[in-house]
């Protein structure tokens, strides 16, 4: 395993390459830049980066397209950054590829962390163990049940199938469309009211303050994210 | 009726011809019974009333074609341009210039009046615009000043700075910087609610969990405050905006945070009311009430009324502010159809309250699917 992971930033704002670099490297990430999207394009195939980082306005071709391309062999994380912080422009993101999403201005901290959990868990795709656990939560897989604090917790199907497809996904958004299809089906793709029903629910299983979530995170407007820490 | 004469050159010549030949016309048919020098009176009085709606070159026309209409119809010898008095011919004169006076008067006049117009429309945009100005390069110079006053302090070579003073400097950057970008963001939604741009996205909303979400984002500003919730256990989904919606309870908290003294308690109230109907026997209309409000000093009465508007900021005001957060606040309630009032409680302190009708889901609906 490399311990020096390699990342390629797209952006075309010279203030923020150079932020990155300087809080990329200090955290012993090695950096490299492309300033539009068909040098990033050409990089991430010459380099082979663990992650990207594509800022969606690029002055030669929209980021969108950009993660398009990059997407149709590109097997690793993409996190996405952006001032456009509308969400449609975000959910079109996700739908089409991307991780995550960090809008301008961002915290490099947050960044960092978002980083680190979208490394993980790639590298902890193919894990095999059937048993997850997240501090006080621990998920079966092949039993199909769940502990809090090392008591089990009865979950209807539609639960504990949301929950493990949060997991499987941690650190990743999931948008509200996708996890509507995943789990209820197509027909039932813009029926928010069942999520927030139903993730609210799990809440009240999960979290030891279902008010302040550590594990399900909102993303206003956009979906949800499972944070493991 | 000016906007409509207006519209086109044509249909203006279109009216005057019009109305001076069905004047001529309708003369015509009492040409017997009344003297000459009535109609003349009345055409008169059409092309004055031309004058006031038209404009000068279509008036012109009116004025002339009467001229012509009282000669050929009703000065003897009828259907002839040919005048056979003196008196007669001198009248026609007259009433020839006495139009034209009209017309060039009445036209001189409204142009006068429509260049006062656009003068004072100038003057208040510019004042509104001077306005903007004013408060906000106060409010994007002082963030600005702060972080650049703190890097100047942290940058000396020959100083050397506590760890503790070097955290306050490094916190007074952090803090500042947040600042800017809530005005930034400020601005770019007054922009889109000027624009017409907003169109709420209705979708299923839990309003429990955004106030919680905007109170967690807001936590470094209200360190210094209380913030107790009382939200109703069973509040049902409502159909709202949720970026919409964020934004104005976020505004509201912010605003609370900055403008009451440290150790004030916000509080924020959640609930909703049922209207019945009695013929159909079911709930029907949900209201969903949000309330916040602190126990600091409230609002004078005489701010009360302007607090909503844009640009207004409070006299006395020690904290600053460009005025935009609570007009932004009341746009995205209307966006919703909803309704903001502002009132102070009789303790003391300011009580917003948010009240939007909208389509509700209970929680418990859906539970056993």
């Amino acid at each position: 395993m490399n311990n020096c992971p390699t990342i390629l930033v797209i952006d075309d704002e010279v203030q923020i390459r150079k932020l990155l670099e300087i809080s990329l490297e200090a955290n012993s990430y090695k950096v490299i830049f492309a300033v539009d999207g068909k040098e990033g394009i050409t990089l991430a195939g010459s380099h082979q980066p663990d992650l990207i980082l594509l800022d969606l306005g690029l002055p030669d071709m929209n980021g969108q397209e950009v993660l398009l391309q990059l997407r149709e062999w590109f097997q690793n994380p993409i996190i996405i950054l952006s001032v456009k912080n509308t969400e449609n422009e975000i959910v079109q993101a996700l739908d089409n590829g991307a991780n995550d999403y960090m809008t301008k201005p961002f915290r490099t901290q947050e960044l960092l962390a978002r980083m680190r959990t979208a490394l993980r868990s790639n590298l902890t795709n193919n894990n095999s163990d059937s048993v997850l656990n997240f501090g006080n939560l621990a998920v079966d897989l092949v039993a199909r049940t769940v502990k809090v604090n090392n008591e089990i917790v009865k979950f209807t199907a539609t639960e504990y199938n949301l929950l493990t497809l949060l997991i499987k996904n941690d650190g990743r958004v999931l948008t509200h469309q996708y996890i509507l299809k995943e789990i209820w089906g197509q027909t039932y793709s813009d029926q928010t009211q069942y999520l927030r029903v139903f993730v609210a629910q799990l809440r009240k299983k999960i979290e030891e303050d279902p008010n302040r979530p550590k594990f399900i995170i909102t993303e206003s407007g956009v979906g949800y994210r499972f944070n493991s820490g | 009726m000016e906007k409509v004469f207006k519209k086109t050159a044509k249909s203006q010549y279109l009216v005057s011809f019009l109305s001076v030949t069905i004047v001529s016309l309708l003369c015509l048919t009492v040409r017997n019974v009344i003297d000459y020098k009535i109609v003349g009176y009345l055409l008169l009085v059409v092309v004055s009333l031309l004058a006031i709606f038209l404009e000068i070159k279509p008036v012109l026309l009116g004025a002339f074609l009467s001229a012509v209409a009282l000669n050929f119809i009703f000065i003897k010898p009828y259907f002839t341009l040919h005048i056979d008095s003196a008196e007669d011919i001198l009248l026609l004169i007259l009433y020839f210039i006495i139009a034209l006076i009209n017309a060039v008067l009445t036209n001189k006049f409204r142009r006068m009046q429509r260049a006062i117009h656009v003068k004072e429309t100038r003057a208040s945009t510019l004042k509104l615009y001077n306005t903007l100005l004013d408060s906000l390069s106060h409010e994007l110079r002082t963030p600005i000043s702060a972080i650049l006053g703190s890097i100047d302090i942290l940058q000396q070579k020959n100083m050397s700075l506590s760890t503790e003073t070097q955290q306050k400097l490094h916190n007074e950057i952090e803090k500042a910087s947040m600042k800017l970008n809530y005005q930034v963001e400020n601005l770019l939604n007054m922009s889109r609610l000027e624009s017409g741009y907003i169109q709420p996205k209705l979708d299923w909303c839990d309003v429990k969990e955004i106030i919680y979400n905007v109170c967690s984002r807001l936590s470094e500003e209200t360190k210094d405050h209380k913030i107790v919730y009382k939200i109703d256990e069973n509040l049902p989904l409502f159909k709202l905006d949720y970026g919409l919606l964020e934004q104005i309870i976020y505004n509201l908290i912010y605003n609370a945070s900055q403008h009451t003294p440290k150790g004030v308690t916000i509080t924020i109230q959640a609930h909703f009311d049922v209207d019945v109907d009695y013929e159909r026997h079911v709930d029907l209309i949900k209201k969903c009430i949000i309330t916040i409000s602190d126990d600091g000093y409230g609002f004078p009465a005489d701010e009360m009324d302007k607090a909503f508007d844009k640009f207004h900021r409070y006299k006395d005001s020690k904290t600053g502010g460009t005025g935009l957060g609570l007009s932004i606040v009341k746009g995205f309630v209307q966006a919703q159809n909803g309704t903001i009032t502002l009132h102070n409680a009789e303790e003391g302190g300011a009580v917003f309250r948010l009240e939007f009708v909208a389509e509700s889901l209970p929680l418990n609906a859906l539970k056993n699917e």
